[in-house]
């Protein structure tokens, strides 16, 4: 049913008032140089971090990014906060080029793009209480709201959920979660319109992630924010976000909105990350078993990333062409419209079991082989 | 159901009872804020070639209970009382040399991260070679081929050259295989694995586990498995134990216990997780509050002021004044009535759950 709903026109749904989009993203690169050598340190390579990036979000819209560690997801996500500055490409924001903007250009621009980290221990000062801390953005940016700055912070708070008699209180005085909502009622403070959020939940136990992911959403909702919201957490990201982009060393692999990405990937990555989430199967039947893929070892080095298609050394369906071309990312026959997938020999868009897994790990397909009979996988 | 490999390990000089067995173990830290209750009145049993699977928050007591196991606390400040039984020998009073010719040797343990419990000092084959010298009395070049071995069976590559590395040349997964390799060098009778997988990539955990499981097959270990992750404890685990604040509330097969839970607790974790499969419209749940502070736990059942089902309990503060007890096998913690439990997750939590 929601799948009619969004069919025509998944972007223009979302869309703010002006129809075009908050944040455009192209052709983003960033290396960090690699330095070595003595007497004199050269730079003698890069890591590439961020490679050739294109996103685009629009205003009150949710965009997931995921990936694994190293992909590129949280130098993507300070770049776009421009808290670095881009080696190549563009970032638009609101139809203004701010890839190379100075201090002073970006000054007006700061304050609509504000960002939550992850560990909301070392994100918050020790040293100043709640109220400095989440004025202080008011006080760089010379606002003045009606009433004062206290009694905004105090509204602040309210709307995050803590109470605003702690308003002189220190961030020590605070549990991980309610931390975690002083730096979303910062990050609120300037009323932005852009919300880069990177891994704001994973530093956190699982009965306090729900807490703050539904105090996301209800800001996301009520006040119209659009959201960056970069994890490494497949199930969160989906609950969070209505579009999804994979990265995979510094690229996006697949981008679509969520019922594609998660229903009907195509990228061969996309489907051995969905596979290998942990999951609880709550059905006392096991009538929809999901896939199984092993890959074999860890992503290779940022430093020196495979020729042609990145993802190609631990892909079991590489050929050689994979190896001296690059794959477009493009809208692959049959997917809908906004699902991009950059493989030249894309997978069947299910992710139900095959006849056969797919264990590339040379140690789990010895002890699979050598142990008589498949083990019963356990049906939980 | 019950026990899956039997003829693993070495017969039991106590008879046929379970591999470790733990009986009302207390575990209490002198602090300068006080005395930290951190494990209170638990007890639970391990059978050969089976994974207990420990699921908890953090601050539930789920590392406490192994470090004691091992007896890896610091005895200055530390007040352990209870028994802790593997094979019939009781470890709680058992001197230090003697625990020392249990560790890494009946029992090994495989850290979090693998980055600080990894030497930097000694090469990767040296330090799985260390236990194999120790505990076997194995000429140096017996163990460097053991430890070679090993890393081949953990499926690193080149397992002769990668030997002669250091664990800063390893990658994360990588170094997490050594870990391994160095637990399971003697045949360990048990392993305890503390969050094994939590510092690792979806990819890389997924091989990991599957690792495990199928080392677990071929050498029939016992596996006390800790982690904060119910899809991993779901994927791992044949029996699960649900702690919270130092005690466990919920216990049974994994099966039993994911597919119809009858703490509140193992409730509100359920509910407050999303799913890859979990409707998209229905908010998250989350449990309400935190949890809390182990130098002054709640008074009666330690999850009472963040249940919402207490209400429903015959007698009016019952859970604040009485503590509910876990009973052997299946049992939940809690004053409900097992109707009550029944009828409550069928009809008002497994609806949520989608």
């Amino acid at each position: 049913m929601k799948e009619d709903l969004v069919l025509p026109a998944p972007r223009e749904k979302s869309a703010g008032a002006d129809g075009e989009p908050l944040l455009e993203v192209s052709g983003l690169v960033k290396h960090f140089p690699v330095k070595g050598g003595f007497p004199i340190r050269r730079t003698v390579g890069a890591v590439q971090a961020v490679d050739g990036v294109d996103i685009t979000v629009h205003a009150g819209e949710s965009f997931g990014l995921v990936g694994e560690s190293g992909c590129g997801k949280s130098t993507t996500g300070r770049l776009i906060a421009r808290l670095l500055e881009p080696t190549g490409g563009t970032i638009t924001y609101r139809g203004q080029d701010i890839s190379h903007a100075n201090r002073k250009q970006l000054a007006p621009i700061r304050s609509e793009i504000q960002m939550i980290f992850q560990d909301p221990y070392s994100s918050l000062n020790p040293r100043q209480t709640v109220g400095k801390i989440i004025s202080g953005p008011m006080e760089i940016n010379g606002i003045n709201p009606e009433g004062g700055r206290e009694k905004r912070v105090r509204e602040l708070l309210e709307i995050v959920g803590l109470n605003p008699e702690h308003y002189n209180r220190f961030p020590h005085e605070f549990s991980g979660g309610q931390r975690q909502r002083i730096g979303v009622a910062r990050a609120l403070a300037l009323e932005p319109k852009l919300i880069v959020a990177d891994e704001p939940v994973s530093a956190l136990d699982v009965s306090i992630q729900a807490q703050v992911v539904n105090l996301l959403q209800k800001v996301q909702r009520e006040l119209g924010i659009a959201f960056v919201f970069i994890a490494h957490d497949l199930a969160v990201v989906r609950h969070f976000s209505q579009r999804v982009a994979v990265m995979y060393l510094g690229k996006i692999i697949e981008v679509g909105d969520r019922e594609s990405i998660y229903t009907r990937p195509r990228h061969p990555y996309t489907h051995a990350l969905l596979s290998a989430v942990p999951e609880v199967n709550l059905a006392t039947d096991d009538a929809t078993a999901r896939e199984r893929i092993r890959l074999a070892g860890d992503v290779p080095s940022p430093i020196s990333p495979p020729s042609g298609c990145r993802f190609r050394t631990r892909c079991w369906k590489a050929q050689d062409k994979c190896a001296t071309e690059e794959p477009p990312l493009v809208q692959i026959s049959g997917n809908r419209e906004g699902h991009l997938t950059a493989c030249h020999f894309p997978e069947e868009p299910t992710t139900e079991a095959r006849d056969e897994d797919i264990v590339l790990d040379p140690a789990l397909a010895a002890l699979e082989e050598g142990t008589p009979g498949p083990e019963p996988a356990q049906e939980a | 159901m019950t026990t899956l490999t039997k003829e693993a390990g070495a017969p039991n000089p106590a008879g046929t009872g379970p591999l470790l067995s733990v009986r009302d173990l207390h575990v209490s830290f002198k602090t300068e804020d006080g005395v930290v209750r951190a494990v209170d009145g638990l007890s639970f049993d391990v059978e050969r070639g089976r994974t207990l699977g420990i699921v908890g928050e953090s601050g539930s007591g789920k590392s406490v209970t192994n470090l004691t196991i091992l007896g890896l606390h610091n005895p200055m400040f530390t007040t352990v009382e209870g028994e802790i039984l593997l094979d019939g020998r009781e470890l709680t009073t058992a001197r230090e040399s003697e625990l020392e010719k249990l560790r890494g040797n009946k029992v090994a343990m495989i850290f979090q991260d693998p980055l600080t419990a990894l030497s930097p000092y000694y090469t990767v084959g040296r330090q799985i070679a260390e236990p194999y010298m120790k505990h076997i009395g194995a000429s140096k070049k017996e163990a460097w081929a053991r430890a070679v071995e090993m890393l081949g069976k953990v499926g690193i590559p080149n397992p002769r050259e990668r030997a002669k590395e250091y664990p800063h040349q390893f990658s994360g997964g990588m170094r997490q295989r050594a870990m391994i390799a160095m637990a399971l060098v003697c045949d360990p009778d048990l392993l305890i694995a503390d969050e094994p997988t939590t510092a690792l990539d979806v990819t890389v955990q997924a091989q990991i586990l599957d690792l495990l499981k199928d080392l677990q097959q071929e050498f029939g270990t016992g596996i006390v498995f800790i982690t904060h992750d119910l899809g991993v404890i779901a994927d791992m685990a044949d029996d699960i134990m649900v702690m919270y604040a130092g005690g466990a509330v919920e216990r049974g097969t994994t099966d039993e216990v994911l597919r119809a839970p009858r703490h509140p607790y193992t409730w509100g974790l359920l509910n407050s997780m999303p799913r890859l499969d979990s409707d998209l419209a229905a908010q998250l749940s989350p449990i309400p509050g935190s949890p809390p502070s182990l130098l002054t736990p709640p008074s009666g059942c330690r999850f009472h002021p963040r249940c919402t089902f207490q209400e429903r309990v015959e007698g009016t503060g019952r859970c604040v004044r009485e503590r509910p007890l876990l009973a052997p096998d299946r049992a939940s913690a809690c004053h409900l009535t097992e109707e009550q439990k029944r009828t409550i997750f069928i009809e008002e939590i497994k609806p949520r759950l989608g």
